[in-house]
């Protein structure tokens, strides 16, 4: 608990430990004529603004902080503090698959001929970061046992719009888009809303008692008007789903495809190939499975990848070699334009769904991958799976005793709990969620999957050391204990930051989103 | 809280009160229970057709969006804007407080829904579970 034995002021605030800290809005540090620049004298002929930019001149500037330079790194760098990162413990949000991001992915990123690539480059002067990305896309099909691939999606959701952008355009090319697109009740919420965004009717298949697909109910479900079936394997409950090929098959014999939601991936790289167990079309999580960053922004990148007939609709351009290459061909094509061997983007494509985002994607995401991969290896990417999924059973062998485990089917890289057992003493799940921050960990995901009533979901990842696991356990274990002897200690937490509960609920209904000046 | 016993009730949570062929739609007490704080409510316009069993709107609780499903087909003659800025009404009152009036174009699906003791019974089952 914090003491305010001084009223709070601006003047006492700034001497205060970071994590009471408070800290002012830039515009409420702002004060007339302060600069973080000086300027050297004009040394170029002075022009009227006033009389080049006509209608277009103001003559009030607008209202932005004046605040010097050293303001501005106090400000952001004691915002920081106030962070909690993967850097700095366990952040094991379920289904975000919160990896450490390797050092040696962001030295290669920072390379100076990476770092500072520009997509207006010519072709021939761009070999090498060419280079990098069919060598990632190549990697990406032998991993995911798929034929072609985009990499130009810049997260999950995009992915999968893309993904149903080419069911869709296949569809088409068949003589009817159809109708509407499968979804178990399970799914990440971005699955309907694809479906939707895309044209489709959504229509929800139940979980069985296992959490998994009811063959029998999806095959009266599909008919001459479904697309595809979204799916998500393992499944948000972290459970594999076994059936997935006869589930392909169920989908196949009426038409349909099969989209695989790749949010989980990191559960099966290096063991087994969703291209190999019926999937037509998927997403890929950068910011996931291959451990470039997620959260603040990442930025995210989500590589769709599908089989050979739907190749003609991936989005322009498409990274292609020209003919008798063999080997490498950057080198030899030199500053000589395309020359045998080289790649070429390659924007021919009547087919195709048309561009997703601007340039190829980002591109950053693709070095820190690629770096990835090629510092694992293949032992060393299946190692990983293994170790997540390790990670995880061994959080929930070690926490089964004392928080309910709605569905006993065996877990792959996340268990799933509820808050069962807590709320007979008014503790729910956003509550030990909460108390969590106070032992030092970020929170699990709360409240999902919607099919388990008042969830724990817990992703570790593989990142994590037995030391740390051990450490989590520890302090779950702790808050069970809690919720039953003091249950307000955990009702009431966290105790240890800065700010405790904030008001979520006036926040949703009346947001306030920008700063306006006090009249 | 009591489910009133001239209500009917759906097994996705709404209840409906028919006057005159003129059904007044609601989400039930165990609904907003279980969403927790509502923040904004997606209605349709009046006018509207609504399908026995279809989505005709959402609420939206910080927790999570939930479709709304209508209990009987007919058009929509009346809904209730004053959801718009005081979304939390329904926690308050759910079973005062209406989302829609429906002209019921088959009166007959009436019969296909819970009375209050169903329900009940109906939602002891889903908390065991």
């Amino acid at each position: 608990m914090t003491t305010n034995d001084l009223p709070i002021t601006q003047a006492n605030q700034k001497v205060r430990p970071h994590p009471t800290q408070n800290e002012a809005l830039l515009f409420e540090k702002s004060s007339p004529g302060k600069r973080a620049y000086k300027l050297p004298p004009l040394d170029v002929p002075a022009v009227d603004a006033k009389a080049m930019l006509g209608a277009a001149h103001r003559d009030t500037p607008g209202l932005l902080p004046e605040i010097s330079e050293i303001e501005i790194i106090r400000h952001f760098t004691r915002l920081s503090t106030w962070n909690y990162a993967i850097d700095l413990g366990m952040y094991p949000l379920g289904s975000c698959t919160m990896k450490y991001n390797p050092r040696v992915n962001e030295f290669v990123s920072r390379i100076e001929g990476l770092a500072e690539a520009h997509p207006y480059r010519p072709e021939s002067h761009a070999q090498g970061i060419l280079e990098i990305i069919d060598l990632l896309q190549r990697c990406l099909l032998e991993i995911t046992g798929m034929d072609a691939i985009t990499l130009q999606p810049a997260a999950g959701a995009h992915g999968e719009f893309t993904g149903i952008l080419l069911t869709r355009a296949w569809h088409e090319s068949q003589g009817n888009p159809r109708g509407k697109i499968l979804i178990p009740d399970s799914a990440h919420g971005t699955n309907p809303a694809t479906a939707a965004i895309c044209g489709y009717a959504v229509e929800n298949i139940k979980s069985n008692s296992d959490g998994g697909i009811d063959l029998d109910a999806l095959a009266r479900q599909v008919d001459s008007e479904t697309a595809a079936l979204m799916l998500t394997n393992p499944s948000t409950l972290g459970v594999f789903e076994s059936q997935i090929h006869k589930i392909a098959d169920i989908l196949h014999a009426k038409g349909a495809l099969l989209y695989m939601d790749g949010a989980n991936m990191n559960a099966l790289v290096g063991k087994v190939r969703p291209g190999d167990f019926g999937v037509d079309v998927m997403h890929l999580n950068l910011h996931k499975t291959f451990s470039t960053p997620h959260g603040g922004g990442g930025p995210g990148s989500g590589p769709v990848a599908c089989k050979a007939f739907l190749e003609p609709f991936l989005p322009t351009p498409v990274l292609v070699r020209k003919k008798g290459a063999k080997g490498r061909g950057a080198r030899e094509a030199g500053g000589e334009g395309i020359e045998s061997g080289a790649l070429h983007w390659d924007y021919n494509r009547p087919h195709s769904v048309g561009r997703v985002r601007a340039f190829y994607g980002n591109t950053g995401m693709f070095i820190r991958a690629l770096a990835y991969i090629l510092a694992n290896g293949p032992d060393g990417l299946r190692q990983t799976t293994e170790d997540a999924v390790l990670n995880a059973n061994y959080i929930r062998s070690k926490l089964e005793d004392l928080y309910d485990l709605p569905y006993s089917t065996p877990s792959m890289h996340e268990a799933v709990f509820s808050d069962k057992r807590q709320l007979v003493h008014g503790v729910k799940t956003g509550d030990i969620a909460k108390r969590l921050i106070d032992y030092g960990f970020h929170p699990y995901t709360v409240s999902f999957p919607l099919i388990v009533h008042g969830a724990l979901m817990i992703e570790p990842t593989e990142s994590e050391s037995l030391e740390e696991l051990n450490l989590f356990i520890g302090a779950m274990r702790s808050i069970a204990r809690e919720a039953e002897e003091t249950p307000d200690l955990v009702k009431s937490a966290p105790h240890s930051t800065r700010v405790s509960r904030l008001d979520e609920v006036q926040a949703a209904r009346q947001p306030v989103l920008r700063w306006r000046p006090a009249k | 809280m009591s489910y009133p016993i001239h209500y009917r009730y759906t097994r996705e949570h709404e209840w409906i009160s028919v006057d005159d062929a003129i059904g007044t739609v609601g989400i039930t007490d165990y609904a907003q229970g279980s969403l927790g704080d509502i923040v904004y409510v997606d209605l349709p316009r009046s006018g509207d057709a609504v399908t026995a069993g279809a989505v005709f709107g959402s609420v939206e609780s910080v927790k999570a969006v939930s479709d709304l499903f209508s209990p009987v087909s007919g058009k929509v003659t009346a809904v209730n804007e004053e959801l718009k800025n005081a979304p939390d009404k329904i926690n308050e009152d759910p079973h005062g407080t209406w989302i829609i009036k429906v002209d019921l174009s088959n009166p007959a699906e009436l019969d296909s829904l819970l009375d209050a003791g169903a329900y009940e019974a109906f939602i002891a089952e889903e908390t065991g579970h």
